[in-house]
Order: C-alpha cells, then structure tokens, then sequence
C-alpha cells in the first residue's frame, strides 16, 4: 500500500511535546518528551526527525495543544483544540466509551461522549494537575516514580484541599511537619486530584459507565488510577486505560489531519517555525543588570550586611541557640554572647523535622566535646511551623510566634527598622513597625503562597537547580512581565510567554520580579512604594537569590538591607531571643539524652466531637506523647475546662438545638446553611406553631460536604455556598415532606445601613439548588421578605397555601410566634454579650470580635479559630453580637448595604472605642463582599491605632498557618499594650 | 424598601460652574451606544472625552488602587481613569469622571465609592465624580436630567442596539469587505448630526430612522454562507467592552463565526422591571411603582417599534421583546432573582438557543457573585432541558491569560462546527 498518505499529528502541552505519525491505520513513529519550555525549536527537531521517516512523500498535518496554538499561527499547520482531539481518537478506538479523563501538564479535560455531548477543561485553575503532582513530589524529596510507589502502600487517606495546588500545599506542609508518612502524603495527594477532577470539572453531571483514563499521570501512577477507581466506584471493566495513552491526543490531531489538504513540503514549516524562533516578546521588562559593573557593586553594598563567625575552637563560655523549624526548611543557629555565630545550618527537612533536628543538635555536642574549652548551651528557643513538635521533641526553653523571631533579628542589623519583610519557602510575611513596636503584620493569604517554592518547582520541571535557575535571569536582556497574580495563574502567563518564544533567562527574571510584585502589591497591598517605609530588611531564602532581591530593590526604587544571613534570620531571632531570656540552665536534651532518642509516630482520629479531628501522635523515648492536628483541646481527658466566654459556641449550641417539637405527620426539613444560621431562630417557632416537627440538616463536615459535591455548579464560588449540596443530600436522606429553603434578596432593617440586602449568593442560593439537585421531595424555596410582618403574614399565605392547606388566622399565630422567637433570640445573644464584656473587664482578658458573617459559627467553616482564640484567654465575640448590643449605624464612605457587612462596621466601630477589645476578620475565599468591606474596616481601625487582622478560609481544614496568625496578632496586641505604657511613662515622667 | 438613603455624603459637586469649564472623562463600555451618549452630551454643552485606554498599563494603575479580590470591571474603569489622569492629557483640576450606576445587592452599586477611594489614594481628591443613574441616586447641580436628556438617552441606546444587531448579522457575510463598517460608523454621525438639531428621539422620527437603518444594512450585498453562530451573554461590562473580554467579538470574526449580542435595552428594561417587581414581592410605595410602570411602559413601545422595523425586513432576525424574554425563564428562575443581571441572564441564553442559536459563552469577572447563580449555576439546567447545546463560561481577570480563554474558545467552536455539519 505504497500511496497511503502520512499523517502527522503533534500535540505541544505546556510541558511536553508529544506526535504521533500514521500511515494508514498503524502508527509508524511516536515520541514523547519534555520541551523545557523551548517548544518551537523541540517542534522544528521533531519534524526533522520526521521528514526521515516520510522523506518527500506527501503529508497531511495538525497540531494541538495549549502550546500548539502558538506554534500553529508561527508554522502554519491546522490547529485541532485538544479536548477535540482527545474526543477524535477515543471515538475511532474506544467507541463504547461514556467518558473520558484525560490529565495533563497543567490541563485536566472531561469529555462526555454518551447522552449530551460535552468537552470542559480547568479554566483559571490549574490545581489537580500533573504540574501539582510534580510539585508535590519535589515537596515530598521524591522522584515521580518513587511517589507512585509509596503511595501504593498506603494505610491512611488525609484531607488534602482539592481547589488549588497552592491550597493543598499548606494543607500537605503541616502533615509533613507533623511526621505523617510519605505513603499516606502520596495517596492523600492522589485522592486529592481525584476530588478536584470530579469537583472542578464535572460540575454536577455525575461520572458513570465506561470511563477512559489518559494523560501522562494516568499512565504512570498506577496508585492514582486506583484512586480514581475507588473514587467512582467503577468497574475493573468500566476502568479503560488505553495504550498508548500519553500519546492519545496527538493520535486525535492526526486522525484529524486525514480531512485537511495535503501537503508535500515539510520544510516549508519548518523554515517558516524558524523565521519566527526569534521573535521580540511584547510586554517585556527592562534587565535586572544591564551590565557585570552594575552587579559587582549591588554584591558590595549587600557583603556590608555581614555577621561575625567565630571558630568553635576559639571559644569559651556561654552559648545560645534558635531553631527554626520552617514549612520547608529547617534552620539552625549557635551564637556566643556577643551575636557571633559558631554553628549554622540551613537544610531542606523533606518532612522529617525532627531527625534534622536531632542530627543537628548531635553535631553540636561533638563539636563541644572537641573543643578544649567549656563551652554551655544557656537556652534555647524554637520558631516556626514545627515549634510545638521540636519543643516537645528535645525539651526546648523557649517557643517564639516566627514574626517576633524576625524582628528580633531584623533589628540587630537596621535598628530602626520600619519594614522588615521575609520570603520564605511557601510564606511571606512582613510587619510594619511604629514607634518601635510592631503595628501591622501581613501574611500571605492562602491564594498567593508558595513565593519560594514555587520558584523551586519551576526551575525543577525546566530541569534547572532553582540557584542555577535564578541566576540564568540577572542578565536578561528583556524580561517576560509575568503579571503579579498567584502562582497558578503564574504558571498559565509563563505558559503565554512559552508560546511567545521567551528564553529561559527571560523567563527566569520575570519570575523573580513577579514573586516580587506579589510580595509588594497583592501580600502588602501598598499603595505607593513609600507606604512600606524606608529601612527596610528583607530576609528568607528566596531573597538569597540575588535577581530576588535585585527586582524588589527595583521596584520599590530604593536600596534594603539584606542581611548575609538572609536565610537564617528566624533562627537566629531566636538564639537572640534565648540570649536576653537565658534562665538559669537549659532544659534541652543534653548529648547522653540524645543518644538514647527515639520517637514514633502514630495517626489517630479524635471522636470527642464532630470535627473528627485526624491527630498524629509522636511518642518519644522518654514516653512523652506530642499530639498535633488537633482543633480543640477536647483529646485530653482529664483536665478541668476553664471558665470559657465564647459566643461562636454559644449561638452554635443554642440555633442546633432549637426544634423541640416532634410529629410523624407532618415534617419539615430546614438546611442548616448560609442565612438560616441567622433565621432559625424565626422558622422553627413559625412551623411549629404550624404544627412541624423541624428537622434541619445534619452537621457539616468533610464528608456532607463531599456528598453534595457532584452538584457544585460553579467551583469559584464561597466555601459555605458549596456546603449546602451536602446540607440538602442529608436532608434528601432523611424523612420529610418539604425542604423549606426560601430566596431572600432582603433581611431585617437593623437600622445601622442604607439598605439591608443579602449577598447575591446567600440571597439567591435556593435557585441553585433547585436546578441542580435531583429531588422527590417538595422544595420551598419562594421569595419571601421578613422586614414588614403584616406583609410577610400576607405572602407566607399566598406561598404556603400552594404547599398545604392552611388559614390566614393560621399563618397569623405563626407569625406571631416567630418574631417573638426571633427577638427573643437577640435578646439572649444580647445578655451573652454583656457579660463577656463585664468577665473581660474584670478578669483584665483581651476581647475578640470575630467581624464574621452568621454561617462563621459552623465549625466545618471556621475550622475552630474561635476555639484557637479561647485557648488564648481570651473572650470571643462576633460582629452581630456587638451590633445586636449597640445598634449603632457607622458611617462609611462605601456603600454600606448589605446587613451582615454592615455589622462589620458596627463591631469595628465598637473596637476603636474598647480598650481590651480587636478584631479578627473572617473572609471565606470568594466573598466578593468582603473585598470591598475589609479596605473599609482596616482603615477604621488603623485610623484609631488599633489593628487589622484577616484570615481567609477556605476548605483548609489545618490551622498551623492561622495559629501563626493569632499568635502573631496576640504579639502584636502585647507590644502595643507595652509601647503604650511606654509612651505614657515618658510623658509623666 | 429598597430605596437608597444618603445623608450628607462627602463628595465633590458638579457644580454649574465646572460644567462650562470641565472636561468629563467617560468609560468606553459600549463603543456604538458609548459614541452617541457622547455624542448627545457634548450637544448638550459639556465637554467630554470617552476613553479608550486598554492594554497592561490600565491593568496596573487598577490591581494599584483596587482590591486584590473587587471585580475585574470595577478594576478596569478604575485604571481606565486613573491612567488618564495621569497621563498629563487632562488639566486634572478641570476634570470630572462620568461612571454609570445601577444600585442592588450587586457589587457593581460600590463602583463610584471605590473610584471616590481611589482617586484620593492616587492624588486626585479634587476630581468630581458624576454617577449616571435612574434611581436619583446622587444629584449634581451642574448635571441635570432633564426628560428631553433622558429620552435622547434612551433613544441612544436604542440606535445603539439596532446598529450593533444589523452590523453583526451583516459584517461577517458582506462581499465588500468593510462595508458594514462604513455604514456603521456613517449612522453614529448621522444620528449625532440629527441630535445636533435637537432631533432624533421623539417616536416618529426614531420609527424613521430604525426603517432607514434597516434598509441602509439590507442593502449591502452579502453572501450567505453556512456559518457557525455564537452568542455572547453574561456580566454586562465585560460582555460588551472589549477592553474586559479581550475583544472577544473580533477574535470569534476572525474564526469565521457570526456573532450574536443581546442588546443592552432589556437590560434597562429589566432594571425597572425588577423595582416593580420588589414591591409585589416585599411591598412598598405605589407611587414608585406607578412611576416604574410608566418609564418601563416607554421604553417598552420603543422596543415594539424597533422589533417590528427590523421585521419588516426579511433579511434580518429581530431580537425578541423584553416580555418574551421574561416568559421562558420561569421555568428556571423566580423574578425576584435581580441582583447583577439576574434572570434576565438566564432569559437570554434561553431567548437565544429559542432562535437557534445554541453554541453560547458566558462570560464573567473572576468571581462573579451572582453570575454563580444566574450564569453557572443554570447552566446544567439549560443543558438538561435543551439538546445540542454548546454552552461555556469564561471567568475574566487581570490574571487570566488569553491563550487559556482562547482555547476554550476554541474547544466550543470545534464542537459547534460538528454540529453545523
């Protein structure tokens, strides 16, 4: 069959080129490899490659791929968008196929092939892919092959965040630091891409029948199509993992080739893909240094920056010691009395904190023990993630929140410091300092995190040290702007840049300026570059890069100080902080106790109330147990609570246990979600008045929510939005006749705004319950306003009427009884509030107000922080409670129209003028709202000294990184309380 | 109830006197009814600019000086603006900003007060800030609504749809390439010459103009193949201003597909719509409702003429009247549903799979609020009830990359060439 036509197809993905050659039906040549982001002239090799297989005979070509568009326009070759080819290639070989999966570099596609066709693929997010699996596997110290096989052996399955890669890491970090084991990361990282496949892409349309797997992670991790399985409960038969698999969609372009004109000059393309090889990029930036001389005193001026060292031999007398047991680094510092260093050290902990620590702290010995003169470790302090963990671990005097520990540092090189500012591995933080003291502390929200690290991966996947990476961009002559938005968007502009046809170097620094850019406008959120101030110490590891710190200097226009310490600051913030607090003698494990140290870890789930707290539990030789991954302090048996004011729990105890009445008749069910919070207390005296037993909906957690899961339509939206497909599945369950779930576009008139509106979506969510869940029961989700009671009693007539029989003197009772229900309500949280205010004032406590919305007090969506806040002697207090209390209308130069925001203002308000009293902001991730609200509060109380704090959540269920917050806030709080003393002693005296 | 109360609110007047000396800046939201409404001021004695700037830089000045999470429209009019400002183009002491205003649970209600935010942030506290709206939301002595001014608006966007709707069905058939645009641009003069002479709004002139219109675009010879047809609903800044979708219509033009806007009449429409609605649902004042029904009354007569102007015409689809638009959605929505686009979103993707049109993208900022209910959250719904349905959303933001947004692009195009077959 000499005259059967060649045809090529190449698919170019953001990582990878594959292609596929057929003649006829056989595939006579395919190949698959990485492009390091050098995708046309990879495309231009391949061809060549080709054209020795075909010679000059004629071709037919297309190509495909997130990359392939590009590269089409330069080489003129047909493009075939790839879900289609994907959908090509399954129906010529698989034609019973109901759905396939197909997992990418960066992409994640679903096609629905029986019933209504459908193709989607991940839009903004790139989370779930097999550029997070990569990620994760450098996370872990693993090779690819290596994480398929542990996670193979796993016992255990964690909660990982299946949203985005950046959200799984901070849920991964604490579990590494915890000592869970690298088999139960792996599968629990797996299970978490399944998730974010069916949840992100599926949207509500379930996955069933035959179901097709491809993509280079389908093909390699045999431990992840096991999770895919066991995930859709399919079938061994149902489970089709085609061969060929990674090369399935260039397959797809080539079929797709047959039907365009043929051609017969391969070279054409390819000089005309050469022509276009070097094309200038657009939006570029100017070089980091234009020239060597530039460089050579940028490096001067930062060596000023320098700490002594001091030989160990040399020296006598006492020493200090700060451990810095990081998210992915592990820091250690030994100085003398005098701030000179004898032992540093800087090491990646691979999640396996305490062995580096222990090795490090051996090595410390040995070397005393050499030393001929005495030499006594005084005290010692410990910081970072893995505080808690190392304290126990070897009995360390001290346990410092990080943010102080830099400070401490910070200052011993720019005393009057204003600024200090630390890139870590996955964190930024940085504070402002006021009159000495620290007056406003940032960290990265969990959207934009992973600064350092994901350099690191990056650099990794193009197959460069993240050092040789970096470096590669101090001269670049025009730097890609990669826009200033979080990593994963990052990855798609670097993607962008690829196709453009961007060097490694230029993409090199304009990832350094982007992780800059982030740092400065999406973390700090300054306005003006002079908002940050003037001395301003940067610090953590990513600023040991000097492009880093070279774009930062850059942008804000001014030199920092960077000191050559850099990447051991919190450590050695630490040993400072042991210096001035040293005690008599170091509680620390001496050498003896060292060499007879072990520890186990063992995992566990606490069942003392329903958050089902995962605990890891790390026994040590001396049979001391450290529990870590708990919320609460309820794991412990014994210990007498103390006296609590918590109003979170409070409200929670009070709203759940409100139905009272039973009636095997007549049942009503209520999802307990969003605004009903706030409303129960309205519905339940209303429908039993009306003769209902109420049932609400079960308690949240992980497991409601992923039962409704599969209906989410829209992933973006608010994490308590999404819980109610779980609330109505539980409620589906049980035995009701109705589910009572109404729109209201309106709340009460509280008087303290200018309209009282519900959010879009807690107004509106009914709807999409109603077209998106399958339901036999009849659901009630009419408009209805409670504002006006005459008019409510006329509308819940009009609505209920068409549901069951009922009078107007009925509905009038009702009626009755739930506005009473709903005052009285108040009324209680009222008195609850009064006295946690008088108990804090006498008992000299701090107060926080949590500025939340109602829903804040289901613990699946606050994830315990009012708890967190309690355990720090402190009273918790939300933003109703205080607007409940003083009624007070705030003005504000926004529109000030929604209820539950407007109470936000109230308790801001309510800060300013309270002395003990600061408030926490709760954002949940996608509250658009809040976005307009936080600006406006934090000016408030910034106006009145008083500081701002804000914590987003999400589905994150770990609190390490809040718990740095709180504490960082309590430090904060103490300052301001001292320098205050300060301040007035000086005008006294 | 939902009436807006502002008491004594901080912020620069348009005074009388600043209307003889000022230039206003106006966003670009709608270049054909944007053009008019410019157009129609500067006849009325202001001076007046409407801004075009696109691109990185309007994207910086807007990440700077809004919210990392507000929404990508609110980003983009603030940069807009302030990338004017600072463009030494303007005499900032003797500029004034023009933004339009709709009010409702949206976000979209806090646009002027974070531009007002802005704007002192970026050292331009003196800039007045005049907001366009129907609800007498804030009042300028200096910018008055006179109901002379209110009709020609309104005839404005009327123009404004009909020439958007005739171009789009003719432009991607046309033999002689740019003819269409020429007759377009040619209808933007003529109408701001015939407002010149204080004429172009009352009913019979406009049933005039809305004929000449449609037989001027009929006359431009065409070919009529088979083409893929797309429509575009969603947001309402982001579905009609390129600057926000990355000029989506010219993109899916040079894929060799006819594009279909709904018109932004409806949208006005719906507004008054949703107040009547409110007080049948929550009660309230009868003589706001009484004035709702009127205004909506208006503008719907207006609507009958254009529809049947364009019907006349046999070349031409006419787009369907606010109240058919209503009808299908019942099914899917209740009408209280009115925060952002509300239901009226959903009606129209309805509206256009009714006319055959069933490869549609939805598009949206980042995060929209209630285009979660409205937009994705129908969908599946939509898919359920309709057959060969080509449905996709796009989220826009600074962030997102056009490459990704094209693909998807790409990927329904692909699809909706199958079906054409």
């Amino acid at each position: 069959m000499e005259n059967l036509i060649y045809k090529i197809g190449l698919d170019v993905g953001s990582t990878t080129i594959k292609s596929v050659v057929l003649k006829g039906e056989e595939i006579i040549f395919k190949s698959y490899e990485r492009h390091k982001s050098m995708a046309v002239q990879k495309t231009i090799e391949l061809l060549f490659k080709i054209k020795q297989i075909i010679k000059n005979n004629p071709f037919t070509i297309s190509i495909t791929g997130s990359a392939g568009l590009g590269i089409s326009q330069k080489g003129n070759i047909e493009f075939v968008q790839e879900v289609y080819a994907t959908k090509i290639a399954a129906l010529k070989y698989k034609k019973d196929v109901d759905v396939v999966i197909e997992l990418g570099g960066e992409d994640a596609k679903i096609l629905f092939l029986s019933g209504n066709k459908e193709v989607r693929m991940n839009g903004s997010c790139a989370g779930g892919t097999g550029a997070f699996i990569d990620q994760m596997a450098v996370l872990l110290k693993l090779t690819l092959d290596e994480f398929n096989e542990v996670a193979l052996k796993h016992k255990k399955i964690y909660t990982i965040a299946s949203r985005c890669g950046v959200f799984a890491k901070s849920d991964i970090q604490p579990l590494i630091n915890q000592g869970a084991t690298k088999s139960d990361l792996a599968a629990s990282i797996f299970q978490a891409v399944v998730n974010q496949t069916i949840a992100g892409l599926a949207q509500g349309r379930q996955i069933k029948g035959k179901v097709m797997f491809l993509g280079g992670p389908l093909t390699f991790f045999e431990e992840l199509k096991n999770r895919f399985k066991e995930t859709l409960k399919l079938e061994e038969k149902n489970a089709i993992f085609p061969e060929n698999s990674q090369y399935f969609i260039a397959l797809g372009a080539s079929l797709y080739s047959a039907s365009l004109t043929e051609k017969t000059n391969i070279d054409e393309i390819i000089e005309s893909l050469k022509k276009q090889e070097k094309k200038e990029i657009k939006t570029s930036l100017s070089p980091l240094f234009k020239t060597e001389e530039e460089y050579i005193d940028f490096l001067k001026r930062h060596k000023k920056s320098d700490v002594k060292t001091k030989d160990i031999n040399e020296y006598s007398g006492n020493c200090f010691l700060g451990i810095d047991a990081g998210s992915t680094t592990t820091k250690i510092v030994l100085i003398t009395k005098d701030d000179e260093i004898l032992y540093s050290k800087y090491l990646s902990n691979g999640g396996e904190v305490v062995s580096i620590v222990l090795n490090c702290l051996k090595e410390i010995y040995e070397k005393i023990e050499n030393s001929k003169n005495k030499i006594t470790i005084k005290s010692a302090t410990v910081t970072g993630y893995g505080e808690d963990l190392i304290k126990h671990a070897f009995l360390v005097d001290f346990g410092i929140v990080e943010t102080v520990a830099h400070l401490k540092a910070a200052r011993h090189f720019v005393p009057d410091v204003d600024f200090v500012i630390d890139i870590g591995g996955q964190d930024i933080k940085c504070f402002k300092l006021k009159y000495g003291a620290i007056d406003s502390i940032t960290l990265n929200e969990a959207c934009s995190s992973g600064c350092g690290s994901f350099l690191e991966t990056f650099a990794t996947a193009l197959g460069y040290s993240l050092k040789d990476f970096v470096k590669k961009g101090l001269f670049a002559k025009s730097p890609v702007d990669l826009g200033s938005r979080c990593t994963v968007f990052m990855n798609s502009s670097v993607k962008q840049a690829q196709k453009d046809g961007a060097s490694i170097e230029d993409i090199s620094a304009g990832l350094s300026t982007s992780i800059v850019k982030n740092a400065i406008y999406k973390v700090i959120r300054a306005k003006s570059k002079e908002e940050l101030g003037k001395k301003i110490v940067v610090q953590g590891g990513t600023f040991l890069n000097d492009a880093v710190l070279r774009a930062f200097e850059k942008e804000l226009e001014i030199n920092v100080t960077r000191p050559s310490i850099s990447g051991l600051m919190g450590a050695f913030g630490c040993a400072l902080y042991a210096k001035e607090n040293q005690k008599e003698s170091s509680t620390i494990l001496n050498l003896e106790q060292l060499k007879n140290f072990s520890y186990t870890v063992k995992t566990a789930t606490c069942f003392k109330c329903p958050n089902r707290c995962t605990l890891t539990i790390n026994t040590f030789s001396d049979k001391q147990t450290f529990v870590s991954g708990n919320k609460c302090d309820s794991y412990k048996k014994d210990e007498k609570p103390k006296e609590i004011k918590n109003i979170v729990d409070f409200k929670y105890n009070l709203v759940t246990n409100l139905p009272k009445k039973t009636n095997k008749k007549r049942k009503i069910g209520i999802p307990l979600v969003l605004n009903m919070y706030e409303n129960i207390p309205f519905w339940v005296p209303f429908f039993e008045e009306l003769n209902f037993e109420v049932v609400l909906s079960d308690t949240s957690n992980k497991k409601l929510y992923e039962m409704g899961q599969y209906t989410i339509p829209s992933d973006t939206a608010c994490y308590p939005a999404k819980l109610v497909h779980g609330h109505i599945e539980s409620l589906l369950k049980k035995d009701v006749d109705f589910i009572f779930y109404p729109s209201m576009t309106y709340n009460f008139d509280e008087h303290i705004s200018d309209n009282f509106y519900n959010c879009p979506i807690v107004a509106y969510y009914p709807e999409v319950i109603k077209a998106n869940v399958k339901t036999d029961k009849k659901l009630i989700i009419d408009p209805i306003g409670l504002n006006n009671k005459k008019f409510f009693e006329k509308k819940a007539f009009e609505i209920f009427n068409k549901y069951f029989s009922i009078t107007k003197n009925e509905i009038k009772n009702a009626s009755n009884k739930a506005y009473e229900g709903y005052l009285k309500y108040k009324q209680k949280i009222v008195e609850y509030t009064k006295d946690a205010i008088e108990f804090a004032n006498e008992k000299n406590k701090n107060i926080i107000i949590l500025a939340d919305k109602p829903y804040h007090i289901d613990p699946e969506i606050n994830h315990g922080i009012d708890k967190l806040i309690a355990s720090f002697d402190s009273v918790v207090l939300t933003a109703d409670s205080i607007s409940f209390l003083t009624n007070e209308k705030i003005k504000t130069t926004i529109l000030n129209q929604w209820s539950y925001h407007a109470r936000l203002y109230t308790a801001a308000n309510f800060v300013t003028k309270t002395k003990n009293a600061n408030l926490l902001h709760i954002v949940s991730f996608g509250c658009g709202i809040d976005a307009i609200v936080s600006d406006e509060i934090k000016e408030m109380l910034e106006k009145n000294n008083k500081l701002y704090t804000c914590i987003k959540i999400d589905e994150i269920a770990n609190l390490g990184a809040v718990r740095i917050r709180i504490r960082s806030m309590f430090a904060a709080i103490e300052e301001a309380k001292k320098n205050k003393k300060q301040i007035k002693e000086h005008i006294y005296v | 109830m939902s009436d807006f109360q502002y008491k004594n609110e901080e912020r620069i007047i348009f005074t009388k006197e600043m209307k003889k000396t000022y230039k206003i800046l106006i966003p670009n939201m709608l270049p054909i009814h944007f053009e008019l409404l410019r157009n129609i001021l500067i006849v009325e004695g202001y001076d007046c600019d409407l801004l075009k700037y696109e691109g990185e830089d309007v994207i910086k000045e807007g990440l700077k000086y809004t919210h990392n999470d507000m929404c990508y429209p609110c980003l983009l009019v603030v940069g807009q603006f302030i990338y004017a400002l600072k463009s030494k183009k303007y005499d900032v002491d003797k500029t004034a900003l023009l933004i339009t205003q709709t009010g409702g649970g949206c976000r979209a209600s806090n646009y002027i007060h974070i531009l007002r935010k802005a704007l002192k942030k970026a050292g331009f506290p003196q800039i007045p800030v005049i907001s366009i709206n129907l609800s007498g939301l804030e009042k300028n002595p200096g910018f008055k609504f006179s109901i002379p001014l209110i009709k020609k608006l309104a005839s404005a966007l009327l123009y404004g749809d009909m020439i958007m709707n005739l171009y789009n069905q003719t432009m991607p058939y046309e033999i002689e390439k740019g003819s269409s645009l020429k007759l377009k641009d040619r209808w933007v003069l003529n109408l701001s010459n015939q407002y010149k002479n204080s004429t172009g709004f009352g009913k019979k002139i406009m049933t005039k103009n809305f004929n000449d219109i449609v037989s001027d675009f009929s006359n431009i010879k065409i070919n009529k193949t088979k083409k893929v047809r797309v429509g575009i609903v969603g947001e309402i800044y982001v579905k009609y201003s390129s600057t926000a979708n990355n000029n989506i219509e010219k993109f899916l033009h040079k894929e060799n597909v006819e594009v279909i806007i709904p018109g932004i009449l409806n949208f006005i429409i719906f507004k008054a719509d949703n107040r009547i609605v409110d007080i049948d649902l929550y009660g309230g004042s009868k003589i706001k409702k009484y004035i709702c029904v009127e205004f909506k009354k208006y503008l719907e007569d207006l609507q009958k003429i254009f529809i049947d102007s364009i019907k006349k015409n046999k070349n031409f689809k006419a787009p369907a009247s606010f109240e058919e638009t209503k009808k299908g959605v019942l099914k899917y929505l209740n009408y209280g549903v009115k925060m952002g686009e509300g239901w009226l979103l959903t009606a129209e993707i309805l509206e256009l799979i009714n006319s055959n049109i069933k490869n549609i993208i939805c598009v949206q900022p980042f995060g929209c609020l209630p285009n979660h209910i409205v937009g994705k959250g129908m969908i599946r719904k939509i898919l359920n009830n309709n057959e060969n349905v080509n449905i996709i959303t796009i989220d826009y933001d600074p962030g997102a990359t056009k490459i990704n947004q094209e693909n998807r692009i790409k990927l329904m195009l692909a699809s909706a060439k199958e079906n054409l077959k």
